[in-house]
């Protein structure tokens, strides 16, 4: 049996177009970019290739950066360690700005900082799920405030924040603005000629790109040092020989995801928009957000009377893949954070699924799934000790 | 963190083929009626535990004879992760054909234990073992309700760390038995700790009243305490500290010393007290410096006979190394 990958909020699967695109630069043209030979020259047009497709992915200029690195991770580390090394250290403005819900690469990060003495505020999400224009009004302060750092989209509920609202409120107050759009990149139309973020960071992979690949975008003029020192490689901003090959692929992988955004926005969410109805339709169960607020592919459900974890492995021995960031399943064995800062009952904090479609899933996967899922809550509220609905 | 650590994402496949198979499917899942009890003539326990909110819930059924004392049928419901329900069916698999008393001394090691593919290989991995001590907590729920009691007049010990049960005595037993200086030491040797690392400090999974950190400190503490009123009752001069070398100086001094001296009208005070270590084979020294007050000040013996006796009298009441210099 063909097993379902709902789990593409947590990586997707490489689009064969792009693994064939990269497939010429590890045996054939496998040279170093910096070599002055043509084993290190013939592999530049490619890679300005992918360098023009990333540019033109996410609206930016010529005279602006994006750096390649290993990850969106990385990215979001190179941002705000460097905001804190290169200008907060000493500044009157040595606040950094982010929210509750961040992804751990951010919320680490700051905690990190915290450490090393960096005032950090965490904004709290709104009843929908999002920090909103008012909240950054009332927490921005230019005299104080060095950098606000806000996901595009979260990854748990896909709730996607109001970032060309969050952009001008920070462009006005003349602070930093970064995101990590880790989850909006191939899910939302991006254009950072049009919404003034100063940082933005993505990964290829969440992109059906390859893995250990990501980007980070700096506009032009904005001074950030380096995370990694080394060689002269990104200007000098980002040591380490530049991986020909998995540029290439997330080059690609920005052109395809940006060519089927319309796709996402009208087939992915009909099918998301398919299997949420079909989770409603199981008794005492919710889907956390608006469906309009979220990116077209992310379902975060919870069905009352059953832990998540437990319903993960129901699915799995199914074949189906979701995921939970209920507490059972992760080793901090903390609440889901979304769900704290969201106000969601606490009793829902350990019932949470999410389930993440992509461009490749299928109809007939997603009526597959809707039946492994009534199945599993069935089975799992019939030896639950803490459901009392449904008879 | 090793090479086996740096992967992640392997807790499923920690799991045994029988926590596989009880989660699949448990034997013993669902209720007993008061019908179903009555026709055993028994009489139905229904004892529940934990909350929805904590991640974990259990309610555990048992039909127990009254006469005997005897669980004649087990059964649960549950909300949580694989390892609880597995560890849940297990727990009333265990319970079933044992009277009460002997039930309440199933632990969730012994449920671990019974959910293994092979023996010294661990069911679940650390990190689960939390989500089995449930099981243990509804077995003595269920008896407390059977017996009519308190459910605290069963605790028979003050429990640290739930997933390894390890009391708050064991702890303070080891770490003074083998004087244990950091927690890591505490988990090498009771497995306190080991697991969901709850009991470790504040902040962890879930709130525990004592925590490893607090109560290592408080051991050391007072290990601390005793061995320096052990020191203090020390007849050996050598093992006490600088105040009690002092102190037994002076006494020395006021019975020994000071007397002989004020028969001729003088005395002597203590001005400073200085050791240096000994090396290997060579004991150190103690070395007390004195001024002379009264008639002692400029008595030509003060340097000579009188200096020699002061010395011989400590020697001899206390320690031979110490040596007496007037200043």
């Amino acid at each position: 049996m063909d097993r379902i990958y709902l789990d593409n909020n947590a990586t997707t699967i490489v689009d064969p177009r792009v693994k064939e695109a990269m497939d010429p630069f590890f045996c054939r043209q496998y040279g170093n970019p910096n070599s002055l030979h043509s084993f290190g020259t013939e592999v530049h047009p490619a890679m300005r290739l992918a360098m023009d497709r990333l540019y033109s992915g996410i609206g930016a200029d010529d005279q602006d950066d994006i750096i390649i690195n290993g990850c969106a991770c990385e990215g979001n580390n190179h941002v705000l360690q460097g905001i804190w090394f290169g200008r907060v250290r000493g500044d009157a403005r040595n606040e950094i700005l982010t929210t509750q819900v961040e992804h751990p690469c951010v919320r680490n990060t700051c905690a990190f900082l915290e450490s090393l003495g960096a005032k950090v505020t965490y904004m709290p999400v709104n009843a929908d799920g999002v920090v909103d224009a008012e909240t950054l009004r009332r927490h921005i302060h230019p005299d104080r405030t060095a950098l606000v750092s806000v996901m595009w989209a979260n990854n748990e509920t896909g709730l996607v924040f109001p970032i060309q609202e969050l952009a001008e409120i920070c462009r006005e107050n003349g602070v930093l603005f970064h995101s990590d759009a880790v989850q909006a990149v191939g899910k939302l139309p991006l254009d950072v000629s049009r919404t003034p973020v100063d940082f933005l960071t993505f990964s290829a992979h969440k992109f059906h790109g390859p893995k250990g690949v990501g980007g980070l975008f700096i506009r032009k003029g904005v001074p950030l040092p380096p995370l990694l020192h080394g060689g002269e490689q990104m200007g000098g901003k980002r040591a380490g020989t530049i991986n020909v090959p998995y540029l290439v692929g997330m080059g690609l992988a920005m052109e395809l995801a940006v060519d089927n955004l319309a796709f996402e926005k009208s087939e992915v969410r009909r099918l998301r928009d398919r299997l949420e109805d079909a989770i409603l339709a199981v008794p005492d169960t919710l889907v956390v957000g608006k469906r309009e607020l979220r990116t077209p592919n992310t379902i975060l459900a919870s069905f009352r009377g059953i832990e998540g974890e437990a319903m993960i492995w129901d699915l799995n021995s199914g074949g189906l893949a979701a995921s939970t960031g209920s507490a059972c399943a992760s080793e901090s064995l903390e609440p889901n954070p979304t769900f704290v800062a969201m106000g969601i009952d606490k009793e829902l904090a350990h019932t949470g699924i999410r389930f993440s479609l992509s461009r490749f899933t299928t109809a007939e996967e997603i009526d597959r799934a809707a039946v492994l899922i009534r199945r599993s809550a069935e089975r799992l509220r019939a030896i639950s000790s803490t459901y009392t609905g449904g008879h | 963190m090793a090479k086996n650590d740096l992967i992640g994402g392997s807790l499923w496949e920690q799991y045994s083929a029988k926590v596989s198979e009880r989660m699949n499917d448990p034997r013993h899942r669902g209720e007993i009626s008061e019908e179903e009890a009555r026709s055993l003539g028994a009489r139905l326990v229904v004892a529940d535990w934990g909350a929805e909110s904590c991640g974990d819930a259990v309610r555990l059924y048992w039909a127990v004879d009254p006469k005997t004392d005897r669980i004649l049928l087990a059964r649960f419901k549950s909300f949580g992760c694989g390892t609880a329900i597995a560890s849940s069916d297990m727990m009333a698999e265990l319970s079933v054909g044992k009277t009460v008393d002997e039930a309440m001394k199933i632990t969730n090691i012994e449920v671990e234990k019974s959910l293994r593919d092979i023996d010294g290989t661990p069911a679940i991995p650390p990190q689960k073992m939390h989500c089995s001590v449930m099981a243990y907590d509804v077995i003595k729920k269920a008896a407390s309700i059977y017996k009519g009691v308190d459910i605290a007049t069963l605790a028979e010990e003050d429990i640290v760390c739930e997933c390894a049960r390890v009391s708050l005595r064991t702890i303070q037993d080891v770490i003074r038995i083998n004087d244990l200086k950091t927690v890591e030491e505490i988990t090498q040797y009771t497995k306190a700790g080991a697991f969901c690392k709850s009991c470790i400090r504040p902040g962890g999974h879930e709130k525990r009243r004592h925590y490893l950190v607090d109560i290592l400190r408080d051991t050391r503490a007072g290990m601390e305490k005793e061995r320096l009123l052990v020191q203090a009752d020390a007849g050996d001069f050598q093992s006490k500290n600088l105040i009690q070398k002092h102190r037994a100086i002076e006494t020395a001094l006021d019975e020994k010393v000071r007397p002989m001296l004020a028969a001729d009208g003088g005395s002597l005070e203590i001005v400073d007290i200085r050791e240096s270590r000994g090396t290997a084979g060579e004991p150190g020294t103690v070395s007390v410096y004195i001024r002379y007050l009264g008639a002692c000040r400029g008595c030509i013996s003060s340097t000579r006979g009188t200096l020699q006796f002061i010395e011989n009298m400590l020697r001899q009441e206390l320690d031979k190394t110490i040596r007496v210099i007037p200043l």
